[in-house]
């Protein structure tokens, strides 16, 4: 068994206390109602991983990858982030997706590749991009959206377009070289990036203090000129408060940051992995303490914000809402056959057009049995 | 470049050494003093970065152009090509599109042995959302570069190491003279058999004509220009006309664009064959570097007269 040194937590400012009361140095200045969209948009996406998770236990749907216990990090960033900014997702950040208005319905016929699926049945379960909600492709390959953000950025800065661009990415991809080359090219180039890095403390089983001998994964930014804070990833208001001045920074000086959010990943890397076979019981049971739904909803109650009805009411919503959206795309047909064949190029070219034929008039067209 | 630098102001060139420098082989001459630092970029030592950078650029609506210092080095950037350029608009059911250019010269230079010496043609025409083009003469390579740089597509564009020294005719600027990308060239006219052949062993393959017609046998040249699209119908009419084939290429005999030509010939004119088509390839070893060896290594005018010979049984 294995278990992650948990990295220094020293000066890591958190903003709700144990009680529910707020240390306000490390808060933003937001309403109630914007706490209460917070904690919904946490407590929205921990109750689709849950379902997910159990549609690919019964078979109906191939791969989820969730966020279980990292929902702070990745809203407290997501909903700090102005309209404007483009998002260049991880694989985990399907609560930022959801967060810019993405439609539920849309995420699910995702999961089912089905004919309505905004990438067309192409790409893997979770692998989503919407230009629309300024949201980036997912790249299974580690860190490879790391540089395309850094020169997604850079050229926005030619074109005087004054967006931020964030970049998701693990503990593991500080590994890469896109990592390496991201934070060089940003740092040279002066790109407005926010690099964020959610340290759940597992790259799938290597802990963190085998993936480098850093004392953090932050302290990495500096040998590239990269300015770095680290914040509680599992508290949803440090994280936005963090993060909103980092965006202030970043506009200000014409720099990059990095962030690095310390957070813990309560369920398996994916649903490919069962953790029970590499790490303890105990630490995901000390890590639950820290659960950053507990904290929010505590502190929401403290306000008088929030209470048992509104909660189970919540719930429900999502349940609802989420059986008519699996409802609805079991129900969709698949894609169209012959739609594997666009997109490959801009126009579809004459040896594509000939394959297309022959795929559909083939042999398939007189054997009942192919489908 | 140039031209079409004028003429697009979303045209970026990045690379190792292209601006102050003027680049590695002074293909970006003047550039950087007509254009800028912000649109002649000159990069940290990191194929992969600015693979990944020109990528992310270019979903913003930039045309970056990214040159390799050598096609060598873009192995390192494998991952940004095949995974991210090739495959975005596609995986994003075309929601962001990738034009982007990625150039520089190819195949073996004189002596620069295993590590600078590839053709990589057989790599990159693998992959479905790529084109590859590899120009052997100057016209073809303005004309085509020009078809690049305007296509949405990602491009790969091979530029043979050692035809940088070839001089030739070029249209003027106000011809804007385009070579379209999958569109190959009948070289030389003949009528006995028919060689094709695409950058620098283009050069080989029209030496060897000339010889062999002195022997009294005529060929025809096909210079693909392009491999992928490939345009096989322009082979095919040769190869109907001539009914014998051989296939001159730098890249190693295993699979990639000369076994696929191959193949398309035999599917389509079985029938017009009098003899098995031949290919005249690099040896199947990592390139030498004494100069007697790499020059055994390359296909040769010698080992190109004796594959005509041998389809028109005439040895």
């Amino acid at each position: 068994m294995r278990r992650p040194s948990i990295f220094l937590r020293e000066g890591i400012p958190t903003a709700i206390r144990p009680d529910g009361t707020l240390d306000r140095t490390h808060a933003p200045d937001i309403s109630t109602e914007r706490k209460r969209e917070l904690y919904v948009a946490m407590l929205r996406t921990r109750v689709i991983d849950g379902r997910l998770e159990r549609l690919q236990r019964q078979g109906r749907i191939g791969f989820h990858i969730g966020s279980l216990g990292e929902e702070a990090s990745i809203l407290g960033s997501a909903m700090a982030m102005g309209a404007q900014d483009w998002i260049f997702p991880c694989y985990r950040e399907f609560g930022a997706l959801l967060s810019r208005g993405f439609p539920l319905q849309s995420y699910v016929d995702n999961m089912f590749a089905n004919a309505n699926d905004i990438v067309k049945g192409r790409q893997m379960p979770d692998h989503y991009t919407s230009r629309a909600h300024r949201f980036g492709s997912v790249s299974s390959p580690i860190g490879t959206q790391i540089s395309q953000a850094v020169g997604f950025a850079w050229a926005a800065k030619l074109k005087r377009d004054p967006i931020t661009v964030a970049v998701y990415f693990g503990d593991g991809a500080t590994s890469s070289h896109d990592f390496h080359t991201g934070l060089n090219f940003a740092g040279v180039y002066g790109a407005p990036v926010l690099f964020l890095c959610r340290n759940n403390q597992w790259a799938i089983s290597l802990p963190s203090n085998e993936q480098t001998a850093s004392q953090n994964f932050a302290e990495k930014a500096s040998s590239y000129g990269v300015a770095a804070k680290r914040c509680d990833g599992n508290d949803v208001l440090a994280t936005y408060h963090t993060i909103t001045e980092a965006l202030g920074y970043i506009q200000r000086e014409k720099k990059p940051m990095m962030i690095e959010m310390l957070t813990y990943r309560m369920g398996g890397h994916s649903t490919s992995d069962d953790p029970r076979a590499y790490r303890v019981d105990d630490e995901v049971d000390r890590w639950a303490k820290t659960d950053p739904l507990v904290r929010m909803r505590r502190h929401l109650e403290h306000l008088g914000g929030w209470n048992e009805t509104d909660e189970s009411e919540a719930k429900q919503a999502v349940e609802q809402e989420l059986s008519q959206c699996i409802e609805r795309a079991e129900a969709a047909p698949p894609p169209e056959l012959d739609t594997m064949f666009d997109d490959v190029y801009q126009t579809r070219p004459p040896h594509l057009q000939q394959q297309a034929s022959q795929l559909i008039h083939g042999p398939r067209a007189v054997d009942p049995h192919l489908r | 470049m140039l031209e079409e630098m004028r003429l697009d102001e979303n045209i970026v060139l990045m690379g190792e050494e292209v601006g102050y420098y003027q680049g590695a082989y002074k293909v970006t001459q003047g550039l950087l003093e007509e254009f800028g630092s912000d649109r002649v970029v000159d990069t940290p030592i990191a194929e992969a970065g600015f693979a990944g950078i020109g990528i992310g650029a270019a979903m913003v609506g930039l045309r970056p152009i990214i040159e390799f210092m050598t096609w060598n080095f873009s192995f390192v950037a494998f991952d940004q090509i095949v995974q991210n350029a090739a495959k975005l608009y596609q995986m994003s059911a075309g929601q962001l599109q990738v034009p982007i250019v990625f150039r520089g010269p190819n195949g073996a230079a004189k002596q620069v042995s295993s590590q600078h010496s590839h053709a990589v043609e057989a790599f990159y025409t693998h992959v479905p959302g790529l084109w590859v083009c590899a120009p052997a003469t100057p016209r073809d390579a303005k004309g085509l570069l020009k078809a690049a740089i305007r296509d949405n597509n990602p491009v790969i564009f091979l530029e043979g190491e050692t035809l940088y020294g070839i001089k030739g005719e070029v249209p003027e600027v106000e011809e804007d003279e385009i070579i379209p990308i999958g569109k190959a060239a009948v070289a030389r006219e003949g009528t006995d058999a028919t060689i094709v052949t695409w950058g620098s062993p283009y050069y080989t393959s029209l030496a060897a004509a000339e010889r062999l017609a002195g022997a009294g046998i005529e060929c025809e040249i096909i210079d693909m220009r392009s491999l992928r699209p490939l345009d096989m119908e322009t082979v095919l009419q040769s190869v109907r006309k001539t009914n014998r084939c051989v296939v001159v290429h730098e890249h190693w005999p295993y699979a990639g664009p000369g076994a696929e030509i191959v193949d398309g010939i035999q599917r389509d004119a079985m029938d017009h064959l009098d003899a098995p088509i031949l290919r005249v390839t690099g040896q199947d070893v990592p390139m030498p570097y004494a100069t007697n060896l790499e020059e055994n290594v390359l296909p040769t005018e010698a080992r190109v007269e004796e594959a005509v010979k041998q389809v028109c049984y005439r040895q």
